[in-house]
C-alpha cells in the first residue's frame, strides 16, 4: 500500500515538472500555431540565470524574478530576430527556426554560463513530508502549486480577458484578427514573453529537485511536450493533465514493471490515445468552415 | 573551434613538403579532447592540463633538451571529426604521438587511424575494450570500469555484503559499468537481487529505489552513473530514509558530486576514488602524495577551478610520454612506444604505470582508494 502511495507520489512530482514546462507550450502555439521547441531553453535558462544571480549574492526570490523578466526578453528577441522576420512562412519553417533558436541559445548558454551541473537551494527545506509510509519533498508541492497557479492563470487569461480572446483570434486567422483591430505583432511578441516568462518560472520551481545544466533543456521540453501531444496541444488543461499523467505513467511503470520500459510504456500509451484521439485528450476539435 | 600552436605557415609548408624532417629540433605531440559538447566537462580540463604541462616542461628546458610543441584539436565528442583531426595530426601535422580521445566513442576511431600510421597513442578513456584485446600502438590512462566494480564489491565483501540491488544510469557510462558489475559480482560471492535503470536527464528515481528497497534480504545498493543522475539518486535515497550502505562509481568522485546532493543526503556515501580526490589527507608516506599535490597546486591556481579525476587522467598520459621519450632519447613513433611498453613503477595521478606487452593500461586494484563522505568532506573508508 505504501508502495503505490510513493510511486503515485513519485509520478506526480515528475508530473508537476512535466505538467509546468507542456504549460509553457500552450500560448504561442495558441498566437501562431507553431510548436516552439526552444521552450525547454527557456526553462534552463530561468534555472541557470536564477542559479547565477543567486551566487552573485541577490537574494533567492529577487534572482527568480530577475531571471523570469531576462528570459521573457529572451523570449522577446528571439520574435523579433527570428520569427517576425519569417512572417508568412509556413508553421513548418517557423518550427524549424525554433529549433535553431533552441540550438543556438544552448551554446550560447555555454559560453555565458558554463559547462557544469548546478543546484539551488530547496524553498523550504530538504525535509521530506512523511505520508501514510510514503514521502515527498516540499520542493515537489512547489511545483505543484506553480503548475496549478499557472493553470489557473491561463485559463483565465485565454478565457475571461480581451487580450486572451485577441491571441486565439490571432492564432485562428491572422488577416480576420487584423481587420478587426487587434495589433497582431503585439500579440506575437506578447505570447513569446510570456512562454518564456512561463518557461524561467518552470526553471527556477524545478531546478532544486532536477538540477540544471547548459543542455537540461532538451530533455525537458521532450517530456513536456509529449505532455503537452497527450493533453491536446494548445489547452492548458490538456498540458496540465497530460504533464501529470505522463509522470504517473512512468513512475507506475518503474514500480510495477520495470524500469527498462518506463519511457517505452509512456510512448506507447501516447501513442494509443493519439491514434484514436490525433487532437490529444483535451484538444479542440478542428473545424475548418467552408 | 581549434586550436593551432604558433606554428608559422612557412614552418607547416616546410614540414607538408617534408623538407624540414631534420631541421624541426622539437618535439610535436598531437592531441585531439573534446574540449566542448557533450563530454566538454572531461575535456575542457584535459585540454587545460595538456597546455599547462607542456608549458611547464618548455620552461623547465623541454624533453632530452628538445622543446614540446602541443597541436591540440576539439573534436566536440564526435567520433569522426576525432577520425578527422587523428588523420591530420598523423598526416599533417606529423606528431610522433597522440594523446586523446575524451570519450571510448572518439578514442576508437582514433585507434583506426593510430595503430595504421604507427604512432603510439594514449587514450582518457575508461572501457576496457581499447585496451583488451592489446593493440601494439594502444595505451590508456584511466582505470576501467571492471577494476571500479571489483574495488567496490571488495569492499562489500568486506563488510559481509552478498545481495545487493543496483541502480544504473542508461547513459554509455552507466550502461557499461552495469554490464561489467553483473559479470564480476559472482567471483565476490554477490547476488544482485534488484536491478533497474534510470534515463540521465530523469528528474526523479523514487519509484525505482522504492522497488528496490523492497527487493528480499537486500543490504546495500550500488549507483553505476555520472552527470546529474547520481547527485538525484543519492538524495532521493535519503528521501526514502532506506538506510542501507549506498556506493557510487568513480564517475562522481569529485567535489561537485557533494554539493550537488548535498552534505547531508552524501553522508556515508562510498565510492572508489583516486589519489588525487584526497590528496590533502593522503598520508606524507604515501608514495603518490607528492605528484598528486604538485598537480592540484599549478591547476588550481591556473584555472581557478578545482581539480578532478579526468585532468589527472590528461596529466598522467602526458607523464608517460615524456618518460617514454626521455628514456628512448628519440622523437621516433616505434621507439617512443617500445619505451612506454616498458613504462615501470612511473607514478601518476590515477596511480602507479607498470605497463608490459600483456598490459597497456598498468594499473592495479590498489590504483583505487575506496572513500567515504565523512562530514560533506572525503575520507578512506580503509
Amino acid at each position: 500500500m505504501s508502495e503505490l502511495l510513493q510511486f503515485l507520489l513519485s509520478g506526480v512530482t515528475v508530473g508537476a515538472v512535466y505538467a509546468l514546462v507542456a504549460l509553457g507550450f500552450t500560448i504561442i502555439f495558441n498566437a501562431s500555431d507553431v510548436v516552439n521547441f526552444a521552450q525547454g531553453e527557456f526553462v534552463m535558462l530561468g534555472g541557470m540565470t536564477t542559479v547565477f544571480a543567486h551566487a552573485a549574492g541577490l537574494p533567492l526570490p529577487l534572482a527568480a524574478l530577475v531571471a523570469i523578466l531576462a528570459t521573457a526578453a529572451i523570449g522577446v528577441a528571439l520574435n523579433k530576430l527570428a520569427i517576425e522576420p519569417a512572417r508568412g512562412a509556413p508553421v513548418v519553417s517557423l518550427i524549424i527556426i525554433t529549433i535553431g533558436a533552441s540550438i543556438f541559445i544552448r551554446g550560447a548558454a555555454q559560453l555565458v554560463f558554463d559547462k557544469q551541473i548546478h543546484k539551488l537551494p530547496a524553498f523550504s527545506g530538504d525535509d521530506p513530508i512523511v505520508l501514510l509510509g510514503a514521502t515527498i519533498l516540499p520542493q515537489s508541492l512547489w511545483v505543484i502549486c506553480g503548475a496549478l497557479v499557472v493553470f489557473a492563470g491561463l485559463w483565465f487569461f485565454f478565457t475571461r480577458t480581451l487580450l486572451g480572446r485577441a491571441v486565439l483570434a490571432t492564432s485562428n486567422n491572422r488577416l480576420a484578427a487584423q481587420l478587426v483591430g487587434i495589433n497582431t505583432n503585439f500579440v506575437m511578441t506578447l505570447s513569446f514573453a510570456l512562454s518564456a516568462g512561463i518557461g524561467a518560472l518552470a526553471g527556477v520551481l524545478v531546478t532544486p529537485i532536477t538540477l540544471t545544466s547548459y543542455d537540461v533543456g532538451l530533455g525537458l521540453a521532450l517530456k513536456g511536450f509529449a505532455g503537452a501531444m497527450l493533453g491536446g496541444m494548445g489547452n492548458p488543461k490538456g498540458a496540465l493533465a497530460g504533464g501529470f499523467l505522463l509522470g504517473l505513467l512512468e513512475a507506475l511503470t518503474a514500480g510495477y514493471l520495470s524500469s527498462q520500459y518506463k519511457d517505452a510504456a509512456a510512448f506507447v500509451v501516447i501513442l494509443a490515445v493519439l491514434f484514436f484521439m490525433p487532437q490529444g485528450l483535451f484538444g479542440r476539435k478542428s473545424t475548418d468552415r467552408v | 573551434m581549434m586550436k593551432l600552436t604558433k606554428t608559422t605557415t612557412a614552418l607547416a609548408t616546410l614540414a607538408l613538403l617534408g623538407l624540414a624532417g631534420p631541421a624541426l629540433a622539437e618535439i610535436r605531440i598531437g592531441a585531439t579532447l573534446s574540449a566542448t559538447g557533450p563530454a566538454s566537462f572531461l575535456g575542457d580540463p584535459e585540454a587545460k592540463t595538456l597546455e599547462m604541462l607542456v608549458e611547464e616542461v618548455n620552461a623547465a628546458g623541454g624533453i632530452n633538451g628538445e622543446q614540446v610543441e602541443l597541436v591540440l584539436y576539439d573534436d566536440g565528442g564526435d567520433p569522426n571529426k576525432a577520425r578527422t583531426f587523428a588523420t591530420r595530426l598523423v598526416e599533417d601535422d606529423e606528431v610522433s604521438a597522440i594523446i586523446g580521445g575524451t570519450t571510448t566513442g572518439t578514442t576508437m576511431s582514433i585507434i583506426a587511424v593510430a595503430e595504421d600510421a604507427e604512432i603510439p597513442f594514449i587514450s582518457l578513456a575508461g572501457a576496457v575494450d581499447i585496451i583488451d584485446p592489446v593493440k601494439p600502438y594502444t595505451f590508456k590512462t584511466p582505470h576501467t570500469d571492471r577494476m571500479a566494480c571489483q574495488k567496490i564489491f571488495e569492499d562489500m565483501q568486506k563488510r559481509g555484503f552478498s545481495k545487493i540491488g543496483m541502480i544504473s544510469g542508461t547513459d554509455g557510462f552507466g550502461a557499461s559499468m552495469q554490464a561489467q558489475c553483473k559479470s564480476v559480482a559472482g567471483e565476490y560471492a554477490i547476488e544482485i537481487v534488484a536491478d533497474e535503470t534510470y534515463d540521465p536527464k530523469d528528474a526523479d528515481m523514487t519509484a525505482q529505489l522504492t522497488k528496490i528497497k523492497g527487493a528480499e534480504g537486500i543490504q546495500a545498493v550500488l549507483n553505476p552513473g555520472f552527470g546529474q543522475g547520481p547527485s538525484i539518486v543519492t538524495r532521493n535515497y535519503k528521501q526514502l530514509a532506506i538506510g542501507l550502505p549506498l556506493y557510487q562509481s568513480h564517475g562522481v568522485a569529485s567535489d561537485g558530486f557533494i554539493d550537488l546532493a548535498g552534505a547531508d543526503a552524501a553522508e556515508g556515501v562510498r565510492l572508489p576514488g583516486t589519489a588525487l580526490l584526497i590528496a590533502g589527507i593522503l598520508p606524507d608516506s604515501d608514495p603518490q602524495k607528492p605528484v598528486v599535490t604538485a598537480y592540484k597546486t599549478a591547476f588550481e591556481t591556473r584555472t581557478g577551478t578545482p581539480v578532478g579525476t579526468f585532468g589527472g587522467y590528461a596529466h598522467d598520459a602526458f607523464l608517460i610520454l615524456k618518460d617514454a621519450i626521455t628514456r628512448a632519447g628519440s622523437t621516433e613513433p616505434a621507439a617512443i612506444r617500445d619505451a612506454i611498453e616498458a613504462t615501470s613503477g612511473l607514478v601518476g595521478t590515477t596511480g602507479t604505470y607498470t605497463m608490459s606487452p600483456e598490459n597497456h593500461l598498468g594499473l592495479d586494484l590498489s590504483a583505487f582508494r575506496m572513500l567515504e563522505i565523512k562530514g560533506g568532506t572525503w575520507s578512506m573508508a580503509e
